[in-house]
């Protein structure tokens, strides 16, 4: 397994693994619970200390079938909980781009999906958890109890605590496909217009961009829970995977790849077109292709993931330019507009604005000087930097976006710390 | 498969082949010897799935009280179709060579217990006259090896013994499947360093859900496994017992 999914890091970290959640957490004093690691940079890896993986944590608690709220241990899928819940008629509130992430892993990001516009991310959702701390106390947060470690936990990056389990509410729905229409577009200005338009009428909006075209051409997905078939249809799609001799070699993403296939995509989705699709198709389109991280070879990647205020939105043009003129970018980027509510959360990266994902092939200083360009750009029209993404921001930059964050610090547990932590609270 | 029956019901493997079929059952009994663990367990089936859940806390290495388990089983559920065990511990080789009591001990785990519950298991299935008995043996089971052979061994004990149930329960219609995983990732094997050989637990689940369903003998899982095996098991006792395997 990768120790992260960029693997760009290589940590020396002990593993060990928590199967129960009755198990006693290793006694260390520079420790990290971990989930799926699908953070794609450094916020679950812990170099010089110990990583502890609660993926064995994997078993449901309770569902009450008349509200639609679950508790489950903290290693718990989100495909196994849309698995679980899809043919009762209940789904996912949020979820981000893979359904790979872990549940606890949701709630210390605070992850959120193509619907933010209108339901906020995954902490708006979560009712209770329980976090285990270092000093032996075992205390379930929530809106009520423990309330600063609960808001503190949710997006709080893994440091508060080990999170065993978490109660979430789920939505109702009534039928499992999903109902989509893409459009393509020809300019970032157009995709601003297409997303406050489709925001009104759409629950699921997102964008790809192509990040090699300067003028921002790319394609508009709207969708909605489908309005017939019932709640049997197919979740899955079969699955396939990058074998690991790709990702031991030279990687496969190069200008000419990605020129390629940029304009293949665009091509193909030319124009406006309907159809349905099943939830993992619309939801998690990348997670068919197993370890698709391979292609980028031994070096692995970067992603960079920003949001900028509505009024400054204009930067990301800046953003495009620069991302073009080095040459760098890869496959399709994505963009989408983000909405005003708030979860509980003191760190939350959500806040209303335009968020752009890319991915850099690792070409060592020449990205690092690029991506240290960006950062500038977005910190000067008054943006923020995800951390579930990130392996370079600054402490300054981190400080910048998270206004809360001398709060927040109160409730960081003294033996919980990992490699993003020691980068961004270097005091 | 309505009646579930799991011993062992705590290890990696039975925890994911409970995920891959507990929506299918009606009565599910779960044996493990932690309450805590089991409760845990309960939890879980008993939100994934509408069958009954009931958990009895039982060590598997004590043989002499299988008969009094195999009945309460009985009592609970009435008709036992499938019953899977799952249990054991990965032997410490070298802790034998200089401690025969913990070989004799892990011998007992591994092999003659899982015998002499197979046995109680069959009784009542051929009493019943239908059903499936899923025993967990190993690839470790097809040849002696340097690294492991007191395990090995104790595996080879157990399916041997199956070969001859389920040719003995045939006339009963009962179902006698040997399992044999390679390398899978459970908590058994969490020190290994884990390469292209291994295996998720859920794949292993998966492959056993299908081995029962269609009634199979042996299942090797991964499929690839009953070919390196046959490698292993062609190379000449002379060459063999040089190979640091
Ligand atoms: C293809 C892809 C698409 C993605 N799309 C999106 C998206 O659309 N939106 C979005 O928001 N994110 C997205 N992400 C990022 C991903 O959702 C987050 O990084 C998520 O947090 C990963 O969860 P994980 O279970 O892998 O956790 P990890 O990466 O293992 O850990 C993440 C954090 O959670 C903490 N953590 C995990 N388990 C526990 C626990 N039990 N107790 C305490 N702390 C814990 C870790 O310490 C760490 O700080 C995407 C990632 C990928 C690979
Ligand atoms: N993992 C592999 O690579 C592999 C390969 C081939 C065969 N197998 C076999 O697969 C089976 C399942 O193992 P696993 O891989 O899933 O490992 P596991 O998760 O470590 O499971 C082993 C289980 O055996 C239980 N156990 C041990 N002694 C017991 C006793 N006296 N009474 C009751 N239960 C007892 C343990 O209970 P506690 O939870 O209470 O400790 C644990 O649940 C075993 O027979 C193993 O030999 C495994």
């Amino acid at each position: 397994m990768n120790d992260s999914w960029g693997n760009i890091c290589r940590p020396r970290q002990t593993q060990s693994n928590l199967n129960w959640r009755t198990d006693v957490l290793p006694v260390a004093d520079k420790k990290l619970v971990v989930g799926n690691r699908r953070s794609y940079g450094d916020v679950c890896i812990n170099d010089g200390g110990a990583i502890i993986d609660a993926t064995g944590l994997n078993r449901f608690i309770s569902f009450d079938r008349s509200t639609g709220i679950v508790r489950c241990e903290a290693g718990v899928t989100l495909w196994q909980v849309a698995k679980f819940a899809v043919p009762l008629g209940w789904f996912l509130p949020v979820t981000p781009g893979t359904g790979f992430v872990t549940v606890a892993g949701a709630v210390a990001n605070d992850v959120h999906g193509k619907n933010h516009h209108v339901a906020g991310s995954f902490g708006c959702f979560v009712k209770k958890l329980q976090l285990r701390r270092s000093n032996g106390d075992e205390l379930v947060c929530s809106e009520t109890e423990n309330t600063e470690l609960f808001a503190a936990t949710i997006g709080g990056l893994g440091l508060t605590g080990f999170i065993s389990w978490v109660e979430f509410a789920l939505k109702p729905i009534q039928h499992s496909m999903m109902a989509v229409d893409s459009v393509s577009y020809n300019s970032y200005e157009e995709f601003l217009a297409l997303s406050s338009e489709s925001e009104k009428t759409h629950e699921y909006c997102v964008s790809w961009i192509d990040c090699l075209d300067k003028s921002g051409r790319g394609v508009f997905f709207r969708g909605k829970h489908a309005e017939e078939g019932g709640l049997d249809a197919d979740l899955e799609a079969a699955k396939r995977s990058v074998p690991a001799l790709v990702g031991a070699g030279f990687p496969l993403v190069n200008q000419l790849s990605v020129y390629l296939f940029n304009a293949t995509y665009m091509r193909a989705h030319a124009g406006n077109r309907q159809y349905t699709e099943t939830i993992a198709k619309f939801f998690y389109p990348l997670d068919s292709l197993l370890n698709w991280n391979r292609i980028y070879g031994r070096k692995g990647f970067y992603q960079f993931q920003c949001v900028v205020p509505l009024e400054n939105a204009e930067v990301l043009k800046e953003v495009f330019a620069c991302i073009s003129a080095a040459n760098q970018g890869s496959f399709l980027s994505v963009l989408k507009t983000m909405g005003s509510i708030a979860s509980p959360a003191l760190l939350s990266f959500c806040r209303p604005g335009v968020t752009l994902a890319i991915d850099f092939p690792n070409r060592g200083k020449k990205t690092m000087q690029l991506l240290s360009t960006l950062e500038d750009l977005v910190m000067h029209a008054g943006g923020a930097i995800y951390p579930a993404k990130d392996a370079t921001m600054s402490a300054a930059t981190f400080e910048k976006s998270f206004p809360k964050l001398a709060e927040y610090i109160q409730y960081v547990d003294p033996a919980f710390t990992s490699s993003f932590w020691q980068r961004v609270n270097a005091k | 498969m309505k009646n579930l029956l799991i011993l062992g019901a705590t290890s990696g493997i039975s925890q994911a082949y409970l995920n891959r079929v507990a929506d299918r059952c009606e009565k599910i009994v779960l044996v493990a010897r932690s309450a805590e663990k089991l409760q845990q367990l309960a939890e879980h089936a008993s939100t994934i799935s509408d069958a009954s859940v009931t958990t009895l806390v039982f060590d598997l290495a004590n043989a002499e009280e299988h008969g009094k388990l195999v009945s309460t089983v009985t009592e609970t559920m009435g008709t036992i179709d499938c019953a899977l065990v799952s249990y054991g511990q990965l032997t410490d080789q070298a802790r034998c060579a200089t401690d025969p009591a913990y070989a004799m001990e892990q011998f007992n785990l591994n092999g003659t217990s899982t015998v002499s519950l197979s046995l109680h298991l069959s009784n009542q299935l051929a009493k019943q006259g239908s059903g499936s008995l899923a025993v967990i043996g190993s690839v470790a089971g097809d040849r002696g090896r340097r690294s492991n052979y007191c395990y090995g061994a104790a595996k080879s004990a157990v399916e041997s013994f199956l070969a001859g149930l389920r040719s003995d329960m045939q006339k009963h219609k009962v179902h006698v499947l040997t399992i044999k995983p390679g390398f899978v990732d459970t908590p058994m094997t969490s020190a290994f360093k884990k390469g292209a050989l291994w295996a998720s637990a859920d794949k292993v689940a998966s492959d056993i859900d299908r081995a029962i369903t269609k009634k199979k003998s042996v299942l090797y899982t991964p499929w690839f496994w009953r070919y390196i095996m046959l490698i292993i098991k062609c190379i000449p006792e002379f060459i063999f017992k040089k190979l640091p395997l």
